[in-house]
């Protein structure tokens, strides 16, 4: 059995924190199980064993920032014993629902007496995420002690956040705190018993302090590990670039139809369906959907869309819009929303950080005409968008007014050349102007 | 018209008020146990019998329900009478008197029947005169509706609220707290009558706003000026009128400052303390930065000796720590 | 709806979005995608939550009344006034 050991969570990481351990060793676990969580420099995420087996000793303590490669726990097979007593797995909080027995001394592995499966279904609500269970122990609640809300019982955020000791807010620095947006949990009450008064609310809004990242120099790293992904792209890719102006009219007025009949909730957005087309076009030309690895492109399994997404602060992520050109157009579309949302507030999965096989990015709204980016390694493609403009067209020959959108593409030179991103943009065109199929 | 001010008393000043008030107008007379042989209880009468004459200046039979029955029934007649009950801890022999039928006749009359009272009182604790004559009734008396309360707490308005209070068609009750007689201050010779609708910003503040009434005015004030030397800048609301409370003034205070502290001689519970405290709930909660705070008699019935009176009254010290407690609390 | 809770309203839905808003300083005809940032998916959001919170419906017809804080008031006074 080989040990387990820090994952590479993206072509831009050399190490990871751990954050908090999800199992104990002398833990059966299955391939695919998640063993801990992990905080990168741009989102906690949690990790997962790719071998079954039983969880042997933890070598790795909350807190410890190690790098890629580095062994986190050893890994025995069924039937082999731990080499010593169980490491502390220090103050990771269990939630009702999970499976672990209870902690045992250096002896034969007892298989566990239940199996995970029945326990889980024996009426346990759905366990807590990794990043709630991140979020209540930094709130401090024990989420034993508290009853979800969601839906078969799930705890939610919000049930953790209710659960929190929480400081009394005056009703004037409640109403403050609504006015001036800021956020009461953030807020460190200096009245008796910690209340929180208006002086408070204010200082807090004046100061606005920074997200506090987890490492002391995340901001700083943000910048420095997107200055080092760039510099290798453009050190190793040879990139080429081509673009084509596309007519959005069909598509623009195709959106106006449908969305007339839905709830604003379910609008879609131009970007939504530019994002579509790319998934489709990328099913249809496969050596645009993948990587470069040692010399040879290696397709991708699937088509997972990167989104380059501006979180505040000036960071840049682009996690993937997963199975992207399985998902029906308004699917996408709040699959969008709901990544871009968790996106800003940092909650994204170890795969959508993991596994975009190519990257939009998509600029229009910044109001630039057109882009041409820098491919993501070790991806060969990135697509641009710019910003949908009404411009003069030759309509069925005659001068017509048009909403035109700027698309390009940045490839591997390595990969693929000119001809082979020209046709695919032009695949990309084509299902724009089919709206209906998307 | 002179600009030279008077030195003169509270005291005084609420004798030139009635004396003005029956030269003004033949219909007002004076009547009470004591206001004209004696001069009055605590002298403010004093001369008015000499001035006057036993019509206008009446000594009454000591009985309370009587008088001031019969000075209901010299209102309704037309008169203006100012009726002296010697101590509010008397009036309680009239209750029903002021409250049945003074309170109540112009409404049970379908406004046939105007009382055009003045009911003066003597209020309070402070000097030693123990449970049965110590009492702050005002806040009963704002229970009911009929009937209009004063508390002039300065010299300024223990002249000035009288005539307009004659002037009014329905019964008003003036609480005039017995440590307050012997206040110096100055005044126009032909100082004119005041608002009785309206309390008063006494100083201006920011930080909190302490609330009061009558005879705890001076001491709010001294408890003002200590705090203002810690940092602290209270904003003083003299009431003035508690029947029908200014809510505007009141209210708009305890917006700007976010903190009340009310200091009320009367017992805390049921107290007028109370009934501002929840309408500051019902009308700037969102403005408040902390819960209300209540200065008041501590609830037992007013003792005798004086550490132990001093004990059970609001005083500068206790006003102090309840607005510092609010403030930094 | 008056001017001033139509400022609120919209002030409070954009403080979801851009948390640190610096709306006092916002002109009225400031165009609002522009100065604040939103991009068409911060857009939709904040046309989401002050269709709620308003109580009005809005299209994508309507989105071009919704650009600066000055027609936003007023799209929304005339769209409360409507519906009363």
């Amino acid at each position: 059995m080989s040990d387990f050991t820090m994952p590479s969570l993206g072509a831009d990481m050399d190490s990871g924190t751990i954050v908090e351990w999800l199992v104990k060793p002398g833990d059966h676990v299955q391939r695919g199980a998640p063993m801990a969580v992990v905080d990168t420099d741009k989102a906690a995420v949690e990790i997962e064993t790719f071998q079954s087996g039983v969880v042997g000793d933890l070598l790795v303590e909350p807190g410890q920032r190690v790098d890629v490669g580095t062994p986190l726990a050893t890994m025995l097979a069924a039937g082999e014993a731990p080499s010593a007593a169980p490491v502390s797995v220090g103050k990771a909080k269990r939630p009702r629902a999970r499976r672990v027995p209870p902690p045992r001394e250096a002896a034969a592995p007892v298989p566990p007496a239940v199996p995970r499966e029945a326990e889980v279904a024996a009426a346990a609500p759905p366990a807590p995420s990794p990043p709630l269970r991140h979020h209540a122990a930094e709130l401090g609640v024990d989420l034993a002690s508290v009853t979800g809300t969601g839906t078969h019982g799930r705890i939610t955020r919000r049930d953790v956040d209710a659960a929190a000791h929480r400081p009394r807010v005056s009703p004037y620095a409640r109403r403050l705190a609504e006015e001036l947006g800021v956020d009461l949990a953030a807020v460190t009450g200096t009245g008796t018993s910690g209340t929180v008064r208006a002086e408070d609310v204010r200082a807090a809004a004046h100061a606005r302090p920074e997200v506090p990242p987890v490492s002391t120099e995340a901001p700083r790293s943000d910048r420095a590990t997107i200055a080092a992904l760039m510099s290798r792209s453009k050190r190793e890719i040879p990139h080429y670039y081509v673009a084509t102006t596309v007519d959005m009219h069909t598509v623009v007025s195709w959106l106006r139809d449908t969305n007339r009949d839905r709830s604003v909730a379910e609008r879609i957005v131009p970007a939504a369906a530019l994002l579509r087309a790319v998934a489709l076009a990328a099913r249809r030309m496969p050596q645009l959907n993948g990587f470069w690895v040692d010399g040879v492109f290696v397709p991708g399994e699937d088509v997972h869309v990167g989104v380059a997404i501006s979180v505040r602060r000036g960071a840049l992520v682009a996690p993937a819009l997963r199975h992207a050109a399985d998902l029906e157009l308004p699917v996408l579309m709040q699959a969008l929303r709901d990544l871009v949302g968790r996106a800003r507030s940092g909650r994204l999965t170890r795969a959508e950080l993991a596994d975009p096989t190519l990257t939009v990015t998509d600029l229009g709204d910044q109001g630039v005409e057109e882009v041409f980016g820098v491919i993501q390694p070790p991806q060969v493609a990135l697509v641009g968008i710019g910003r949908l403009v009404e411009r003069p067209w030759a309509v069925d020959g005659l001068l017509g007014v048009r909403p035109l959108v700027r698309l390009s593409l940045s490839g591997d030179h390595r990969a693929t050349d000119g001809y082979t991103g020209a046709r695919f943009l032009a695949t990309i065109d084509d299902l724009l102007q089919h709206p209906e199929a998307l | 018209m002179s600009t030279t001010l008077v030195e003169t008393t509270y005291r005084e000043a609420m004798r030139e008020a009635m004396r003005e008030a029956m030269q003004r107008d033949e219909r007002v007379f004076l009547m009470g146990e004591d206001v004209g042989a004696y001069g009055g209880c605590f002298a403010v009468s004093l001369g008015l019998l000499e001035e006057f004459g036993p019509e206008r200046i009446r000594d009454t039979p000591l009985s309370e329900s009587a008088f001031v029955g019969a000075g209901i029934g010299a209102a309704i007649a037309g008169m203006r009478p100012i009726v002296e009950i010697m101590t509010v801890n008397f009036s309680l022999l009239a209750l029903d008197q002021i409250i049945n039928n003074a309170a109540t006749l112009s409404h049970m009359s379908g406004g046939q029947v105007s009382v055009p009272v003045v009911i003066r009182m003597t209020t309070g604790a402070g000097r030693q005169l123990a449970a049965q004559h110590s009492h702050s009734l005002e806040g009963w008396y704002g229970h009911i509706p009929g009937i209009k309360l004063l508390a002039p707490a300065t010299v300024e308005d223990a002249r000035g609220m009288l005539w307009p209070a004659l002037q009014d068609p329905d019964p008003v009750l003036i609480f005039e707290h017995g440590t307050l007689y012997p206040m110096p201050g100055s005044l126009a010779p032909d100082a004119a009558p005041v608002d009785i609708s309206r309390a008063a910003v006494r100083r201006p503040g920011k930080d909190v706003t302490l609330l009061t009434y009558g005879g705890s005015l001076p001491k709010v004030m001294a408890a003002a000026e200590e705090l203002a030397t810690t940092g602290i800048e209270p904003e003083v609301v003299d009431l003035r009128v508690l029947r029908p409370l200014d809510d505007e003034t009141i209210v708009g205070s305890v917006r700007r400052t976010h903190r009340a502290v009310i200091v009320d001689e009367g017992w805390r519970t049921g107290s007028l303390a109370a009934e501002i405290t929840t309408r500051l709930v019902e009308q700037c909660f969102f403005d408040l930065d902390g819960p209300v705070q209540r200065v008041c008699s501590a609830e037992v019935p007013m003792p005798y000796a004086k550490h132990l009176e001093e004990a059970a009254l609001p005083q500068v010290a206790t006003i102090v720590a309840a607005a510092r407690q609010v403030v930094s609390g | 709806m008056t001017p001033d809770q139509a400022r609120s309203l919209v002030s409070k839905q954009i403080r979801f979005i851009v948390p640190d808003a610096d709306l006092d300083g916002l002109p009225p005809d400031a165009d609002l995608r522009r100065t604040l940032e939103l991009d068409s998916l911060d857009f939709l959001e904040f046309v989401e939550r002050l269709s709620k919170d308003a109580g009005v419906r809005i299209d994508e017809d309507d989105y071009p009344s919704l650009a600066t804080m000055e027609s936003c008031q007023a799209f929304l006074a005339a769209r409360t006034a409507a519906s009363d």
